[in-house]
């Protein structure tokens, strides 16, 4: 069943138009992989999905439109990951996550109900945190702190999870375990939207993949139609090596140098 | 970790915030009995507080409640939203070197204050000094919301900001520069040094009701100050709808500064302070700074303007230049020791 939907979406920065009509239906419990060359819009298009930025079109969350929602209605049904884990000032981990909770009125770490407790010990449960709760975010090391931004995000407990390159600074035993962490997450009947440059772990771990070039959607579909030969040589201009190991696609952008 | 664990541990650290904040709150109190005993006629803390209530010398009584009063009150409050203000600067702009002068609005009042001196159109003591000062403080955030547009970047507030202040700056230097009566000059120029002297309940009437409604909008943003810790897109995805939060934020701060700097002149450094000096006692947490950071701006300025007064000296030491002198290698320090953590989240 169809939980976010968008039909003719087109947005702008300033003057400049970064989405052309684009047109996508996405279910629940979907991992769904956002690729693209850089300067396709893939962040732009998951700001205007989440209502950050406006857009024309239409967009529709769980039946309803999104132009209807106010912005703490937003809130409760798109949990955002920007890009960086950005973290301005040096809290404990803890109340990082406790921010999950703010639009669902918890505006104050230290005063929060039973059940908002939960949904954020459920969230450190999820992503391995909890040993790290009283330590400042500022401390931890790159991985420790993406798991941080990403228990934020699951204590919101939204129905849409929207991360921004989630792996990205990552070595590569955090990112798979990132990225298994949002299948996990998806597993449980959340639709996760991840933009990433790795089409290996979107291969991987994709239900679906939504290939952007140039604002436009060239390509969706399972991973292996969506990112086929045709499509990786004419938006990334790359061939691939494709196999499959322990039951599981992998792929290796190619080019020749 | 168990929920009952979680609750625990939140309310360990409410429980040292609070006793932090009660501790600032005495020493508050403490300076304002001092202030008011302090003078010509030194009367001592009970004196004080007799005459206060009602009690002892009708001589007693004059100075405390009617001379002493109003200049106490005004360096709590103008102590206050100054603290408050860098405070919710530093939060909305998650930079620690926020301050209220980084919008241009003490400047731009100082500048409606020197331009009524010059003119002629009253002396530092009357009422149009304080309503032009305001007026101007308005007007450089109107300005400032013109040039940034609805919903600005933060680069742009600052930039517009800085272009301001150094407009005030510039005009004010203009106004100087023009004065053909070397008395008004003198008396502009002392002004600007900030002080607290020989202010009435007519100041602390005009200041007040400004200060206050400037502390109010504040305080109310306190939990979006928090959830900006994460960056602006992420706490609009929260909720938070940044661009009237910022609107908000400027509104208050030039509310309160605009009427505190129109009865004081300038006095520096305390918005840039105040919070700094909370931070390894408070945490970082833009919203609970915002209190303490009110009460030690309100402590930093009574102890401030104890000082000019016992401080012996031929002439008067204004409270503005003492904020300065000690503020500035005071916070200087600070970021020296804090440079690590700073280094660590604060780009």
């Amino acid at each position: 069943m169809t939980l976010l939907s968008a039909t003719a979406l087109n947005a702008s920065l300033g003057s400049r138009q970064v989405l052309h009509d684009v047109s996508l239906s996405l279910e629940a419990r979907h991992l769904v992989a956002l690729v693209g060359p850089n300067g396709a819009g893939k962040t732009t298009l998951l700001r205007a999905l989440a209502g950050l930025i406006p857009s024309d079109g239409e967009i529709r969350i769980g039946g309803d439109a999104l132009a209807t929602l106010a912005l703490r209605e937003r809130a409760k049904r798109f949990a955002y990951l920007p890009q960086g884990h950005m973290v301005h000032w040096p809290l404990p981990a803890r109340d990082i996550v406790a921010l999950g909770r703010y639009p669902h009125g918890a505006t104050d770490p230290a005063r929060l109900s039973p059940k908002d407790i939960e949904a954020v010990l459920r969230a450190m449960q999820a992503v391995d945190v909890t040993e790290f709760g009283d330590r400042r975010v500022t401390e931890l090391s790159g991985g420790e702190r993406s798991r941080v931004a990403l228990a934020r995000v699951l204590a919101v407990e939204a129905p849409v999870i929207l991360a921004d390159e989630p792996t990205a600074s990552l070595d590569p035993r955090h990112q798979i375990d990132v990225m298994q962490k949002l299948r996990n997450v998806a597993d449980t009947g959340v639709l996760v939207i991840v933009v990433t440059h790795d089409l290996g772990l979107a291969a991987r771990f994709a239900d679906h993949v939504l290939v952007l070039s140039e604002g436009r959607l060239a390509a969706q579909g399972a991973p292996d139609e969506a990112l086929s030969e045709a499509v990786l040589a004419s938006v990334f201009r790359v061939s691939a090596y494709r196999a499959e190991f322990q039951r599981e696609a992998v792929i290796v952008p190619w080019a020749d140098v | 970790m168990s929920v009952q664990d979680f609750a625990l541990a939140a309310e360990v650290a409410a429980r040292r915030r609070w006793s932090a904040t009660a501790a600032l709150l005495a020493l508050v109190v403490l300076l304002l009995v001092l202030s008011l005993g302090i003078g010509p006629v030194r009367l001592s803390p009970l004196a004080v507080i007799e005459a206060l209530f009602g009690g002892g010398s009708d001589v007693a009584q004059v100075i405390v409640r009617e001379i002493r009063l109003p200049r106490t009150i005004l360096a709590f409050a103008i102590g206050g939203i100054l603290g408050l203000s860098g405070a919710a600067l530093q939060g909305l702009l998650r930079n620690p070197l926020a301050s209220p002068s980084l919008f241009g609005a003490p400047q731009s009042a100082a500048f409606g204050a020197v331009l009524v001196i010059a003119l002629g159109l009253a002396d530092v003591r009357s009422y149009a000094l304080p309503v032009v000062a305001i007026i101007a403080a308005f007007g450089s955030v109107f300005a400032l919301l013109a040039i940034a547009g609805r919903n600005a970047g933060l680069l742009i507030l600052i930039l517009a900001g800085l272009a301001i202040s150094s407009f005030a700056g510039a005009a004010t230097a203009l106004v100087m520069n023009l004065s053909a009566n070397p008395f008004v000059v003198l008396e502009i120029a002392f002004w600007l040094l900030g002080s607290l002297e020989d202010r009435s309940f007519q100041h602390v009437a005009l200041a007040l009701p400004f200060i206050i409604a400037g502390a109010v909008i504040l305080l109310s943003q306190a939990s979006a100050f928090r959830a900006l810790t994460l960056g602006e897109e992420a706490a609009q995805s929260l909720g938070v709808d940044v661009g009237r939060l910022r609107l908000l934020v400027i509104a208050g701060v030039a509310l309160g500064v605009g009427g505190a700097v129109a009865v004081s002149g300038t006095i520096g450094f305390i918005g840039l302070v105040a919070p700094h000096l909370m931070r390894p006692l408070i945490g970082h947490d833009p919203a609970r700074l915002l209190v303490p950071s009110a009460l030690t701006g309100s402590a930093l300025l009574l102890a401030a303007d104890i000082a000019v007064r016992i401080i012996p000296s031929t002439s008067d030491i204004k409270v503005g230049v003492l904020t300065s002198i000690i503020g500035v290698p005071f916070f200087l320090y600070l970021i020296m020791r804090e440079r690590r953590a700073l280094g660590g989240g604060v780009a």
